[in-house]
C-alpha cells in the first residue's frame, strides 16, 4: 500500500465527484465535532477508580458507578452468599454450548437434548434453590441473571410451541387449524406490553383462590407465547417453501402424520428458516426489559433504581451507556452469527 | 356411480374417528378452559366485591392528563380518558411512522452509496439501532438527551417557529376560521382526480396518448383549496408562543407545546423502526437484478425514467410487505410510553384507570381489543395494496 494507492482509494471512495466530495467533507466535520468530546467525556477524563460519587472528576463519564452497582447490575437482589449458584448455573450452560462447537455432529442431538430437558432442571433448581440448597425466592431475582433466564425460558418454550402451533395451522383438521389461526393472529397483534400486564395484573383472577403461581412465572409464559406465534409464522414460512413432494413420497413410505412431520419435514423446513427463527430470539432478548412495568428488574431496571439512589444522582448517562454495550454486543453478534448461518446455506443451495 | 363414490370415501375420510377424535377432545379442552377461568372470575370477583361490568366508563375520573389531544379534566368520565389514550396513540404512531419512513429510505438508499464514509455510517446508524432494546432508547431520549435541554429562560429559539426548552418543544399554533371550505376544496379536486384518471385510461386505450394525471393531480389540490378559501372567506391566524413571566418564572404560553414524553416517544420509534425500514429497502433495491436497468436502457429509456418505471415499482414489490409489519410493530410498540407517563392508551387507560378503578379484566380486554382492531385494519389496508401491485402471472 502507498501513497498512490491510497490517493486512489479516496478518489474512488469518498471524493468521486463534487457532490460526494461535499458530502463526505460534511460528514467528516460533523465527526470532528461529535466524537473528541465523546471520547473525551467517556474515556480521556473518565474516572476509573473510587468508591464513591465524589471521587468522580467533573466533566468525565463516573465509570465508578458502574463499578460500585455492577453486582447488582449482574444478579439484581440475589443473596451474595449463594451468587455461586447463579455462576455455576451459567457455566454449566456456556460449557456445554462451547462444546458443541467441538463435537462431531452426532453427539450434538446429545447436547441440544441435554440443553431443553436436563439443563432448565439443574439450573432452576441451582437459582431456585431446593434439595438441600436454601430456598431463593423470584422476587430477589433480577439483573442481568433475569435477563438471560427469561430469554432462556423463552426460548426453550416459544419454539416446540411456535412449531405446533405452525404445524396446526396448515393442518387438514378444520377445528385445529382455526384455533391456531385465531390464536397466533390474536397473540400478534396486541403488543406485548398488554401482555405482560395481562399475566402480571389479570391472569390471578382466573385462576383459583388458593393457587399461587410466581408472577415471574406467569410473565415468562406470558411473553414465551407471544415469542411462540411468531416462532410459528416463521417457521409456517419455511413449511410452505417446501414441495408437495416430501409430504407425497414420505407418506408413499406408509409414514403416518408425526413420523412424517418430525423425519421430512420439520427437518427440512426449519433449516430453511433458522436466520428468522435466531431473529425472534434476538428480539425476546430485546423484548425482556419490558418486565420492568411490571415490577420485575432486569438490567435496565437495576440501572434506573441505581441512578435514583440519592447519592448516584444525575448517572443515567453512564448507566444506559453500560446497558446499551451489553445488549449492542449479543445481539448483534448473534445477529451476525445467523447472518453467517444464512451465507452457509445460501451456498448449499446453489 | 363414479361421484357417489368419491362422495362416500370423502364422507368416511372426513369421519374416522382418528381425525374426528381429536378435533373433538380440542373443542372439550377448550370448553372446559373457559369455564374453568369463568368459574374462578366468578369466585375471585366475589371474594373481592367487584362486579363484572363496563358501568365504570361513564364514572368521573377524577384524574387529569398532561397532553390530550380532547377536552380532558378530573370530571370526565373513564370513557373520555380511553379516547384521550387513543388518541395519544394514534398521534405518536401516525407521525412515528412518517418520520420512520423517511428516515428508513434515506438510510437505506444510503446504505448502497458508493461513497465509503457515507455507506458505513449507515450501515452503523443501522446496526446501533436495531440492536438496542426499544425501551432503552425510550429512556435515553427521555432521561439523558431531553433533560440535558436548556431551561425555559435559555431557551433554543429556532426562526422563532421552533423553541426548544427542558420543557419540550413549541411550535406556532394555526387557526383557522371556515376551514371547512379548504375541505371542500381538497374533496373536489380528488374527485376530479379520479374523473381525470377514468377518462386518461380511456384515451390511452382508444388512441395510445399519455395524460400526466399526476400533474394534473398537484395542480388541482394546490389549486382549488385555494379559490374555495377565497369563497369561503378562509382566515388563518398564527399564534406564536411568548415568553411570560409569571409569579417570578418564565414560562412559554401559547403556540402548541409538544412535551418531553411525546417527543421522546417519537424520537425513539421513528429512529428504532427506520433502522429496520432501511433494511428493507437496501433488501428492495438489491433485489433487482441488473439485468432490469440494462434491459431498461437499451429501451432507450434514460436513468430518471429507469428509476421511474423499471426499478422503483419492482423495488416496492419487496419493500411494501415487511414494511408493513414495521408499521405495526412501531403502533404496538408506542405503547411503551407507558414507561416514561406519555399519556397513550397502556398509559392512561391500563395504567391510571387500572390503577384507580381495579377493573383489570375489562381495560385489558378494551386496550388488547383496540390495538388488535388497529393491527387489523392497517394490516387489511396495505394487504389489499399489496395485492394491487403484485405480479400479475399469465
Amino acid at each position: 500500500m502507498n501513497i498512490s494507492d491510497i490517493k486512489h482509494w479516496l478518489k474512488k471512495n469518498l471524493f468521486s465527484n463534487w457532490y460526494y466530495s461535499l458530502i463526505s467533507l460534511f460528514i467528516f466535520y460533523l465527526l470532528l465535532i461529535t466524537l473528541p468530546p465523546f471520547l473525551d467525556w467517556a474515556l480521556i477524563k473518565a474516572t476509573f477508580i473510587g468508591n464513591s460519587k465524589t471521587d468522580c472528576q467533573p466533566g468525565g463519564a463516573c465509570w465508578v458507578f458502574i463499578k460500585v452497582w455492577f453486582e447488582k447490575l449482574i444478579y439484581g437482589f440475589y443473596p451474595e452468599k449463594e451468587i455461586w449458584r447463579v455462576n455455576l448455573a451459567f457455566l454449566i450452560l456456556i460449557s456445554t454450548v462451547t462444546l458443541a462447537f467441538f463435537v462431531k455432529s452426532k453427539f450434538k442431538i446429545y447436547i441440544l437434548f441435554f440443553l431443553i430437558f436436563i439443563f432448565p432442571l439443574i439450573g432452576f433448581t441451582l437459582i431456585n434453590g431446593g434439595f438441600g440448597l436454601e430456598r431463593v425466592e423470584t422476587r430477589v431475582w433480577g439483573g442481568l441473571t433475569l435477563t438471560f433466564i427469561l430469554t432462556f425460558f423463552g426460548i426453550i418454550v416459544a419454539f416446540p410451541l411456535g412449531v405446533l402451533l405452525a404445524l396446526g395451522r396448515r393442518s387438514e383438521l378444520p377445528i385445529f387449524r382455526f384455533f391456531s389461526i385465531l390464536f397466533i393472529e390474536f397473540w400478534r397483534g396486541i403488543p406485548l406490553l398488554t401482555v405482560i400486564f395481562a399475566a402480571a395484573i389479570m391472569f390471578p383472577i382466573f385462576l383459583p383462590a388458593n393457587s399461587n403461581v410466581d408472577k415471574l412465572l406467569r410473565v415468562a409464559i406470558g411473553i414465551s407465547i407471544f415469542e411462540a406465534t411468531y416462532v410459528a409464522e416463521v417457521v409456517r414460512g419455511g413449511l410452505q417453501s417446501l414441495p408437495k413432494g416430501q409430504y407425497e413420497a414420505a407418506k408413499s413410505l406408509g409414514m403416518g402424520y408425526w413420523k412424517m412431520n418430525f423425519l421430512i419435514i420439520l427437518p427440512q423446513a426449519i433449516k430453511t428458516v433458522i436466520p428468522g427463527i435466531t431473529n425472534t430470539f434476538i428480539a425476546l432478548f430485546k423484548d425482556t426489559p419490558l418486565i420492568i412495568l411490571v415490577g420485575l428488574l432486569e438490567i435496565l431496571g437495576m440501572i434506573n433504581l441505581a441512578k435514583s439512589n440519592s447519592y448516584w444522582l444525575g448517572l443515567a448517562t453512564e448507566g444506559y451507556v453500560f446497558v446499551a454495550i451489553i445488549f449492542f454486543v449479543f445481539s448483534f453478534s448473534l445477529s451476525k452469527y445467523t447472518q453467517s448461518l444464512e451465507k452457509k446455506y445460501n451456498t448449499e443451495k446453489q | 356411480m363414479f361421484l357417489t363414490s368419491q362422495f362416500k370415501t370423502s364422507l368416511r375420510k372426513n369421519l374416522q374417528l382418528s381425525k374426528l377424535l381429536p378435533q373433538l377432545l380440542l373443542i372439550i379442552l377448550f370448553c372446559y378452559i373457559i369455564y374453568f377461568f369463568t368459574k374462578n372470575t366468578q369466585i375471585n370477583l366475589a371474594a373481592r366485591n367487584l362486579n363484572f361490568g363496563f358501568d365504570f366508563l361513564n364514572t368521573n375520573s377524577g384524574f387529569d392528563v398532561q397532553f390530550s389531544l380532547i377536552q380532558y379534566d378530573g370530571s370526565s368520565s373513564y370513557f373520555r380518558s380511553y379516547l384521550v389514550g387513543l388518541l395519544n396513540t394514534l398521534l405518536v404512531s401516525f407521525f412515528g411512522i412518517i418520520f420512520a419512513t423517511i428516515l428508513g429510505f434515506i438510510v437505506g438508499i444510503s446504505r448502497l452509496s458508493p461513497n465509503w464514509i457515507v455507506n458505513k455510517l449507515s450501515l452503523i446508524y443501522v446496526e446501533l439501532f436495531r440492536n438496542l432494546p426499544l425501551l432503552l432508547q425510550i429512556f435515553f431520549w427521555y432521561f439523558v438527551v431531553i433533560r440535558s435541554l436548556p431551561s425555559t429562560e435559555k431557551s433554543m429559539v429556532i426562526l422563532d417557529i421552533l423553541i426548544i426548552n427542558l420543557q419540550g418543544f413549541y411550535i406556532p399554533k394555526f387557526i383557522f376560521s371556515n376551514f371547512i371550505y379548504i375541505f371542500y376544496g381538497l374533496f373536489l379536486a380528488l374527485l376530479a382526480t379520479i374523473a381525470v384518471k377514468y377518462y386518461a385510461t380511456k384515451v390511452f386505450y382508444e388512441s395510445g396518448k399519455i395524460i400526466p394525471v399526476f400533474k394534473i393531480f398537484l395542480l388541482l389540490i394546490i389549486v382549488l383549496p385555494i379559490i374555495f378559501s377565497f369563497i369561503g372567506d378562509v382566515s388563518l391566524l398564527v399564534e406564536y408562543p411568548k415568553l411570560v413571566k409569571n409569579f417570578g418564572i418564565f414560562n412559554y404560553v401559547g403556540g402548541v407545546k409538544l412535551v418531553p414524553e411525546f417527543l421522546a416517544l417519537l424520537f425513539s420509534l421513528s429512529l428504532y423502526t427506520s433502522a429496520f425500514i432501511a433494511e428493507n429497502v437496501r433488501a428492495g433495491i438489491l433485489a433487482i437484478s441488473k439485468g432490469q436497468k440494462e434491459a431498461s436502457k437499451s429501451l432507450g429509456f434514460n436513468n430518471p425514467q429507469t428509476l421511474k418505471l423499471i426499478v422503483i415499482p419492482q423495488a416496492l414489490r419487496v419493500i411494501i410487505p415487511p414494511t408493513t409489519n414495521q408499521y405495526l410493530n412501531l403502533t404496538k410498540n408506542s405503547s411503551l410510553a407507558a414507561a416514561i407517563g406519555y399519556p397513550d392508551l397502556a398509559g392512561v387507560f391500563a395504567g391510571t384507570a387500572l390503577s384507580q378503578t381495579g377493573k383489570a379484566i375489562e381495560i385489558i380486554f378494551m386496550v388488547m381489543m383496540t390495538y388488535l382492531t388497529m393491527s387489523l385494519i392497517i394490516s387489511s389496508i396495505l394487504n389489499w395494496y399489496n395485492k394491487k401491485i403484485a405480479i400479475v402471472e399469465r
